[in-house]
């Protein structure tokens, strides 16, 4: 079933479109994070009048003259940019726009006075509009992968230089690298890149090469250099994935194919990614969703037994044995406990395995005892939570002299003395947890709540 | 002037005056990309109206792209929500619909009667044959109409949002302490965006609607900075690239819609360079003679 490979024609195809994926994939990164990502769609655009200038100058429909002028016209649109958002007060977005209709429109203009001029041998030319990738045929690959290879040894070479631009630039200036220079290689090899796809995806989508699997390897890794190769592994499954599956059916457009496989691999990315990707955020998120919920459900057993034991004191394990009743009226009853009830069988089964609660029936009723590791857990809890209430109580005072402003980090937040001057604001409102777990005092500065090391 | 004329430069001043009035929005809030996405990926909408409907009637045509354009704001906004960059964003959303577009429309190119070539280009010499016929009557070209109308429900929408459209494109910060909903806005305008795009598309292509949401409005932009100025002066400055595109197309044998978006670049590229505020050359003048003193970036 594999015969269908071994055509010629096929095989030039994929070799084109896999060395294209992976150079725009991997100069894609670059662009993505210098924050000039849609550049490649501006420089898809504004290839086109080039490419009829040269047709008009050369009458040669070769692919190196019409590349040429492609090139030329890009890098003369990223000069029109740069002096548009440079010296006006037209924001960089509207000035791609710009820049892209503009250019686009005049190379229609041109397109149609060569077609309407009658200037025969024209046919063909608007293929780079939407691309042929059906109709590479062996010089236009060869030229592609001298391209493409260039490419990426132009990545290699100044991977360091490009990495710093885009990341730090004024630190790069800083340290005396000439940050204009590597700027402007860098939009040449995007320039390059956008040349080389335009033929075999067309102008529209080749934007999409340069961004789409740039942003699926950037799900991955927060590393440039891992970034880089898998955006141009992605880049290349995409250009593979796309030919073959227009090689499926007679009317299947490549260019189209390829965008979509790309997307797919973006798609996939954007759910299936560790740490980054949708899936794993949302298991983060339900997972402290259920820690927040245990350990309210926690505080508020905590506080029922404070109700219920009057009088401040160390309690023992018969002392918390008899429990707090789990019923209508119990833990997550209440609005103010923010459990929500129907949750509350599940957590205590849950807090009940770790050993911090015990459950029991008595006389037809559960009740649901804290241990003495339950007890020190709640108290822990409750204590910080209580903390917590009054530092917001007296926020307003304290923030001014015990708070570093620029710490944002909640760890940062309760410095020694701020905490010992809350405990004394706790002591002043009667808002110490009564109930104690053991006889020596609890350490209280540590932050790092028992839950955090389970 | 004969009407064969009229009918086009009207048309084409109907479209530019519609793209560059919501225009003005998107350059102010920065979208002018977002513009040019839209525009793109409501290529699918239109495709799979005439697929489940089966024929080129405007309604499922126009209701199909406001969708498109609505979900592709919706997109690129979840997208950024999660953390991929405005740009990335946009090329990502618009290019993967494009596609989905493209395919689907050469998949069933013997269903639909749709040119690619004719939607991107369009072919704005054919609008003045293609009339609305009312009981035996011809009404004038279509596109006449679609354009009219579209122009007018951007008028009045702009008009009737135009305080809260104002406050959302130069102060998010306070739209939001006044209790706007800043994405209910940004939702309306992106259906304006929508509407006026597809209906340009069906008489003059994609290529002049994107160039007339974006350069008018940033010609506008380098001369003034009253709003209800700027949206005025970016419909007057479309219609005269409008007129000048036209005789530039007759005089080179060429495509009407790409020159006039090639006429409005050269606008464009006149007041960039001669604005008295804002232009390059008085600019720099001012730079020299304050010495590095910059014009205030502001606008009412």
């Amino acid at each position: 079933m594999w015969s269908w490979l071994s055509d010629p024609n096929l095989q030039w195809v994929l070799m084109g479109s896999l060395l294209l994926g992976i150079s725009a994939g991997a100069i894609g990164s670059f662009a993505l994070l210098r924050g000039r990502s849609l550049l490649g769609d501006v420089l898809a655009h504004a290839a086109l009048p080039g490419i009829c200038l040269a047709f008009i100058l050369t009458q040669n429909k070769g692919l190196l003259p019409l590349m040429i002028g492609a090139a030329v016209a890009g890098l003369i649109a990223t000069k029109c940019i740069d002096f548009i958002t440079e010296y006006s007060r037209i924001k960089e977005d509207t000035a791609l726009g710009i820049v892209l209709t503009v250019f686009f429109g005049v190379g229609i203009v041109l397109l149609t006075a060569i077609q309407h001029s009658g200037a025969g041998n024209q046919a063909g030319l608007d293929a780079f509009l939407f691309g042929q990738a059906a109709a590479m045929i062996g010089r236009d690959v060869w030229v592609m992968s001298i391209v493409a290879a260039a490419l990426l040894v132009f990545s290699a070479l100044f991977f360091k230089e490009f990495k710093l631009v885009c990341f730090d630039r004024s630190f790069a200036g800083g340290v005396g690298f000439p940050v204009r220079v590597i700027d402007t290689v860098l939009m040449a090899l995007i320039v390059m890149a956008v040349v080389v796809g335009l033929q075999a995806v067309g102008v529209i989508l080749m934007a999409a090469l340069l961004i789409t699997p740039a942003v699926a390897a950037r799900y991955w890794t927060d590393r440039l250099g891992l970034m880089v190769a898998l955006a141009g592994i992605f880049g290349g499954a995409s250009g593979v994935i796309g030919s073959l599956t227009s090689a499926l059916g007679p009317r299947l457009p490549t260019g189209p194919l390829i965008v979509l496989a790309a997307t797919v691999l973006f798609l996939l990315s954007m759910f299936a990614a560790p740490s980054r990707g949708l899936c794993a955020k949302w298991r983060r998120a339900a997972r402290l969703r259920e820690k927040v919920q245990r350990e309210n459900f926690l505080r508020d057993i905590y506080e029922r037994y404070e109700l219920a034991l009057p009088v401040q004191q160390v309690a023992t394990e018969d002392l918390l044995a008899p429990g707090v009743p789990l019923t209508n009226s119990g833990p997550g009853s209440d609005e103010r406990s923010h459990v929500r009830s129907k949750r509350v069988p599940r957590i205590a089964r849950r807090l009940e395995r770790q050993g911090l609660i015990r459950i029991h029936e008595h006389e037809e009723m559960s009740y649901c005892a804290l241990t003495l590791d339950g007890l020190r857990a709640a108290w822990d809890i409750a204590h910080k939570h209580r903390l917590w209430e009054i530092f917001l109580m007296h926020e307003a005072e304290l923030r001014s002299d015990h708070v570093d402003r620029d710490a944002d980090d909640i760890e940062h937040f309760l410095t020694p003395d701020l905490v010992a001057s809350l405990e004394q604001l706790l002591k002043v409102h009667q808002r110490e947890p009564k109930l104690l777990p053991s006889v020596h005092p609890l350490k209280t500065g540590g932050m790092d709540s028992w839950t955090h090391t389970r | 002037m004969d009407a064969y004329t009229l009918t086009i430069i009207v048309t084409a001043s109907l479209v530019a005056a519609a793209c560059g009035f919501i225009g003005c929005f998107l350059i102010l809030r920065r979208m002018a990309l977002l513009g040019d996405a839209i525009s793109h990926s409501v290529l699918l909408g239109i495709v799979v109206a005439f697929l489940i409907t089966g024929d080129r009637g405007i309604l499922p045509m126009f209701i199909g792209a406001a969708a498109l354009g609505l979900l592709t704001a919706v997109v690129v906004q979840t997208l950024e929500h999660g953390g991929v960059t405005a740009d990335a964003a946009i090329g990502v959303t618009f290019t993967a619909l494009f596609a989905l577009g493209v395919v689907l429309l050469t998949l069933y190119a013997g269903r639909v009667h749709l040119d690619l070539e004719h939607v991107l280009y369009g072919e704005i010499a054919y609008v003045p044959w293609d009339t609305l016929m009312l009981g035996g009557y011809s009404l004038g070209a279509k596109a006449l109409w679609t354009m009219g109308g579209v122009f007018l429900i951007n008028l009045i929408v702009v008009g009737l949002f135009f305080k809260e459209f104002k406050v959302c494109a130069f102060d998010p910060g306070m739209a939001t302490a006044l209790g706007l909903n800043l994405l209910v806005f940004h939702y309306i305008q992106m259906t304006l965006v929508s509407l006026t795009t597809v209906a340009a598309f069906e008489s003059v292509g994609a290529v002049l609607a994107v160039a007339m949401l974006i350069v008018p409005g940033a010609t506008a932009y380098l001369l003034t900075d009253n709003l209800k100025v700027m949206l005025g002066l970016s419909m007057v400055v479309g219609i005269i690239s409008a007129v000048t595109g036209y005789a530039l197309a007759v005089w080179l044998d060429s495509s009407i819609a790409g020159a006039m978006a090639s006429m409005s670049g050269v606008i464009f590229l006149i007041v960039l360079l001669l604005s008295p505020t804002h232009g390059v050359i008085a600019r720099l003048r001012a730079r020299s003679r304050k010495d590095g003193l910059a014009e205030p970036d502001v606008v009412q």
